[in-house]
This record gives C-alpha cells, structure tokens and sequence, in this order.
C-alpha cells in the first residue's frame, strides 16, 4: 500500500515528467526550438500588448513554427492523452473491471463510423473553421454510447454487466457497418485508415477550442466522482446499503467519460492504449484510492500521449507514424515489462 | 475496551445511541414471479440479537436484503416505529449496516482505507474524509484488532481477518442495526467463535441490535438470543433457542436427525446417524 508521502511525490514527479515532455516535444523537429526560446517568446506574446520586448524571443518563421505548428499540436497531445487516461480510469472503476478502456462502450465504433461516412461521402466539408469529420466523429461516438446505455438499461437496469453487454453489441454492429462503407468506398481507404489510426498532425488551436470545453466538463465531473467510485469497488449492494446510487453514479460518469473521449476521438482518431494502460501504471505508484488515480492519470496520460507523438513525428522524419500504432507499439512492451516487473516483485 | 466506549460515547450529533428496535410486518418478496418470502414478520429488540435459520433456499438472504431495502418487497419494515420505505439511503445507511456473506474486497485498497468506507453515509460525498472519520475507524480498528493491518491490502488478509474487517467497515457506519449474512460462513470454528464473541461483545458494549443469518445451529442456540425459523419462505417457528432448537422442529423442517444438548449458554444440536 502506498502512503501519502508516497502518492503524493509519485503526482509530483509526473506533472515534472509533462512538463519535461511538452518542452522536449516543443523543442524537437525539423527546426529545433530550444526551451529557453520558446518561453522567452511565449513572454514576449504575452507583453506585446504592453509594448515590452522580451530579448531572445523567435522571430518570422520560427515564431510561427512555435505559435502555428508546433504548440497547438503539443496541447492537444496533452488534452487528449489526459482525457483518455482519465475516462479509462472512471470506466475500469465503473465497471470493476481492469480491462475497461474508454472505447468500450461504442465510443469508438460509434466515432468510427461517423468519420468513416464524412470521408466517403461528404469529403472536404466544412462547417465554420471546423471540419465535418470531428463533427461527424464526436456525435458518432455519444450516439454509439448512447445505444449501449439505451440497450443496456432496457436488458437489466443499471447493472454493469448488461451495460457492458450492450456495449459490445453495438460496438460489434457499428464496427460492421463502418467496415461495409469502407469496403465500398476502397479510393477512400487511405484516408479512412489514416483517420482510424489515430492522427495529431495538423493540428490548430481551433481543434483545441473544440475539445476544450467538453474536455473539460466531462474531466471535472469525473475528478469530482472520483471518492464515490471508490465506494462502488465494494458491489452495488454494499454501496448502496452506504447510501451511494449506484445506478445514478454509474450512469453520471459513464456519460461524462464517453463526453471526454468522444471529444478526444473528434480530433485525434482512434488512439488506442492510453485509456487501458496509463490507469494501471498510475496505480501501481499511487495505490487504488480514484481520488489519486484520477488526478494522476491525467497528468500520465498527457505526457505520454505528448511523448508517443514526439516519436511519431521523429522516427521516419518527414514522414510520421500513425499515433494509435506507436502508443501500442511502445505501450505494450512497457505494459509487459510491469506486469512481469510485478509478477516477480510478488 | 474503556478506551472504545469513550469514542463511541463521542457520536455526532446526528446519531442516537444504542440499538433500535426492528419490526418486519408482512413481508412478501420473490425473484422475478417465484414467491420467495410470504408474510414474513419479526420483531427483534432494542440491543437484542435475532438470528434467523432454515434450510438451503429458506429465503433468510433475501429477508436479510428485503429488510434493508436492496431487494424488493412488500410490507413493512420499520425502525423504532419509523418506515424504512421512502427514507432517504442516506439516512437508511446510517441506520443499518450490512455485512454480505460473500464481501465484495476491492483490490489494491488497504484495510484502513476498506474501512473507511464505512463513513460514506456519514460524511460529505465529494469531500475527502474528515478527521471525525479517521477518529471512528481508528477506534474500531483498535476494537477489532486491525490496527496492525491497516497498511495491508484488505484483499491479502486471511478470512478470519477479512471477516474482522468487514465488520470495521459495518461499525465504522455506527449504525444502529447490524445486518449480517452468514457472518461465519467463511471460517473455521475457532475463527467464527471469536467472531461472534467479538460481535456479542461489541453489542452489549453499544446496545446494537444484531440480525444474523446463521446456517450452524449449535453457533445460533449459543449466541443468539432469540431465533427465527425460516421454512419455504414463511416463519415456523420463533422464541428462545430452547423453543426452537428441538429434535421435532429438525426433523420436520431440516429433514435431518440431531440430538439436543442443553447447555448454560444455550442448546447444542448433535447430528446423529440413523440406523
């Protein structure tokens, strides 16, 4: 068990590592932006109303690598990882179960099929300054959700075992259906494959403005569930003779969690392993309680996520990796490693 | 245990000492359109101990849940003359606890933080616990003999300690009911001796009430003060164990054969082979 001293250098130390990661992130690329011009020149935007110049701040083109390119793609790397990290983390507490991840319920499959029907049918559209496929996606992932709530509550109220049932079903279904336009739309293959494999580059503040809000939202519903989730790991018949709905709980942060990863997927694509994994490393440094889980594996999640796109971008410079397979490609053998890691210490 | 009384003595404001008296009046309940449970009525005093037999399948579970409200049910239940029905789970909570027969113990959670749990009703939901809270559960750990467990894993206990902690959790909800299922299911007869000495302690100590599943006779002539017997869902028989606990009753409702012994703590059933 872990005690508080513990935990809370463990919450500590990761924010460092984000820290850490976002500026390696920043710094990294085919121009390299050292950290110590980057926050001058982050100083120097932030006074320019002021008429301060701040010395040693980037100029013309590297400025706007920084402004443009660069940082929107770094704080989406980190909204997103966090708030995949922190939905797996509710739904494995939700669902008593270590193999929950965000993508369970529909929310991928749902995303899937959305943005899979834009590309083949309604490509290049927009609407304002936002892309048609986000959209498409984001309602693509609440409506597979909410089937998977719908259905499972008609089969057996708010247990989570006909949730999770439910889950799989629609999950199956839309997966099938987002398969058959794919099939029948192969010129679009590629495009579809790129979109399902997760992606960041691109990005632009106005995906951040996106997510942002329901990102957040959803995020701080699930920190503020996080001490009742605990009381849910007893069953529901224990919670409920403390006084806890079980029901109510469990319906309030599968919502909020599906919220955070629909609005993930909307800018990010299928980036699977962060929701599964991120939550198992943070407890093994800061023990069960959800009230630690869940702070820290925002802050995991962030910088993994920022680090797993480092690498995509890096690896086979100019050209980049697909996300979703470098965050399995390194998380899984991390994963393997802690787990036979564990498997010996025992 | 002086120490213990005093922290108890030391309630919130919200909570009335000493146990409440329970009255099941009617009490019908079933799975799905299978009756399980007709016309079920107890009454178990104020700091009394009613343990409740029968047979496999007599329904004592479902009486044990109906009571508490997680199954449900027809009839009344009331709590010192108040309806269960319609009450806050709150409020319900920090009138009854409830130890299942099988615990749902969460994994990586240590025992302190297991039992801590049982301040759910008591404290803000949202909030991180109070130091009223850690007062309670470092009280009932000490009257259990947890305190040397506290940082381990609740689920890496051995049963009897899992069973002690789960009824830390249960008082650490200082209720003034406690339910438990088959409190000794799990353990050894040494193990379920200390605990249903431990529990008849902690109830005269506090004045709880205690309403008890208890599928071992002889344990439930010994310690409970008064039984229920369940049979195909329906009470056919009440009163002391003496009344209870005959050769006539065992025959007809356990189909079993057993033999008597009177004791000063109450009767003890032998089974005895037949012929």
């Amino acid at each position: 068990m872990r005690s508080r001293r513990s935990a809370f250098l463990a919450g500590t130390g990761t924010a460092v590592v984000l820290v850490a990661a976002v500026l390696a992130a920043v710094w990294v690329g085919a121009v390299p932006l050292p950290p110590g011009a980057v926050v001058a020149t982050l100083l120097d935007r932030a006074v320019a109303p002021l008429g301060i110049d701040v010395p040693g701040a980037l100029e013309g083109t590297r400025g706007a690598v920084l402004v443009e390119l660069r940082l929107p793609r770094v704080v989406l790397a980190v909204l997103v990882g966090a708030g995949l990290a922190v939905s797996g983390a509710a739904y494995q507490g939700v669902f008593r179960n270590p193999l929950a991840d965000p993508y369970l319920l529909g929310a991928a499959a749902g995303a899937g099929l959305g943005a899979t029907l834009v590309i083949a049918y309604a490509p290049g559209q927009q609407i304002g300054p936002v892309g048609v496929v986000p959209l498409a996606a984001f309602v693509g992932a609440l409506v597979g959700v909410g089937c998977a709530l719908a259905l499972g509550h008609a089969a057996g109220g708010s247990q989570s075992a006909s949730l999770l049932l439910a889950g799989i079903a629609v999950a199956a279904f839309l997966a099938a259906a987002q398969t058959l336009v794919q099939q029948q739309n192969t010129d679009d293959l590629r495009e579809i494959y790129g979109w399902l494999l997760g992606h960041l580059g691109g990005a632009q503040w106005s995906d951040v403005g996106l997510v942002l809000p329901y990102l957040g939202v959803a995020v701080g519903t699930l920190l503020l569930c996080a001490r009742p989730l605990d009381v849910l790991a007893v069953g529901d018949d224990e919670a409920r003779s403390l006084g806890v709905h079980p029901g109510r709980l469990r319906l309030l942060v599968v919502v909020a969690a599906s919220l955070a990863t629909a609005s993930a997927v909307a800018v990010s694509g299928l980036i699977g392993f962060v929701g599964l994994v991120v939550p198992h490393i943070v407890r093994r440094l800061v023990g069960a309680a959800n009230a630690r889980v869940l702070p820290v594996s925002l802050l995991a999640g962030g910088a993994f996520l920022v680090l797993a796109d480092l690498l995509a971008r890096t690896v086979l410079s100019p050209a980049e990796l697909p996300l979703g397979v470098v965050t399995a490609f390194v998380g899984a053998p991390f994963f393997a490693g802690l787990l036979w890691a564990g498997a010996r210490r025992r | 245990m002086g120490g213990g009384a005093a922290a108890v003595s030391g309630r919130g404001p919200v909570d009335p000492r000493g146990g409440a008296r329970v009255e099941v009046v009617g009490l019908d309940a079933g799975y799905g359109r299978r009756p399980v449970l007709s016309a079920v009525r107890l009454t178990v005093e104020p700091g009394g101990w009613l343990g409740v037999i029968g047979p496999n399948g007599s329904g004592k579970s479902t009486l044990l849940r109906s009571v508490l409200g997680l199954h449900p049910h027809a009839g009344q239940v009331r709590i010192d003359g108040l309806p269960l029905a319609g009450m806050p789970r709150r409020d319900r909570a920090r009138l009854l606890a409830y130890a299942p027969q099988l615990p749902v113990l969460p994994d990586g959670v240590s025992t302190r933080d297991y039992v801590l749990l049982g301040r759910t009703p008591h404290r803000p939901l949202l909030a991180a616990p109070r130091r009223v809270d850690r007062e309670v559960v470092a009280d009932v750990m000490g009257r259990l003999e947890l305190d040397g467990l506290a940082d381990r894993a609740v689920v890496t206990l051995s049963g009897g300690e899992q069973q002690r902690a789960v009824l830390a959790r249960a008082l650490a909800q200082q209720p003034r009911v406690l339910l438990l299922d088959e409190p000794t299911a799990a353990l050894d007869l040494g193990h379920a001796q200390q605990v249903l000495d431990l529990l008849d302690r902690l109830r005269r100590q506090d004045g709880l009430t205690v309403l008890s599943t208890l599928h071992d006779l002889t344990l439930a002539g010994q310690y409970a003060d008064h039984l229920t017997l369940l049979a195909e869902g329906r009470v056919v028989a009440e009163g002391s164990p003496e009344q209870v606990l005959t050769a006539a009753v065992l025959a007809e409702h356990y189909g079993a054969r057993a033999r008597i012994v009177p004791g000063p703590h109450g009767p003890a059933v032998l089974p005895v082979r037949g012929a």
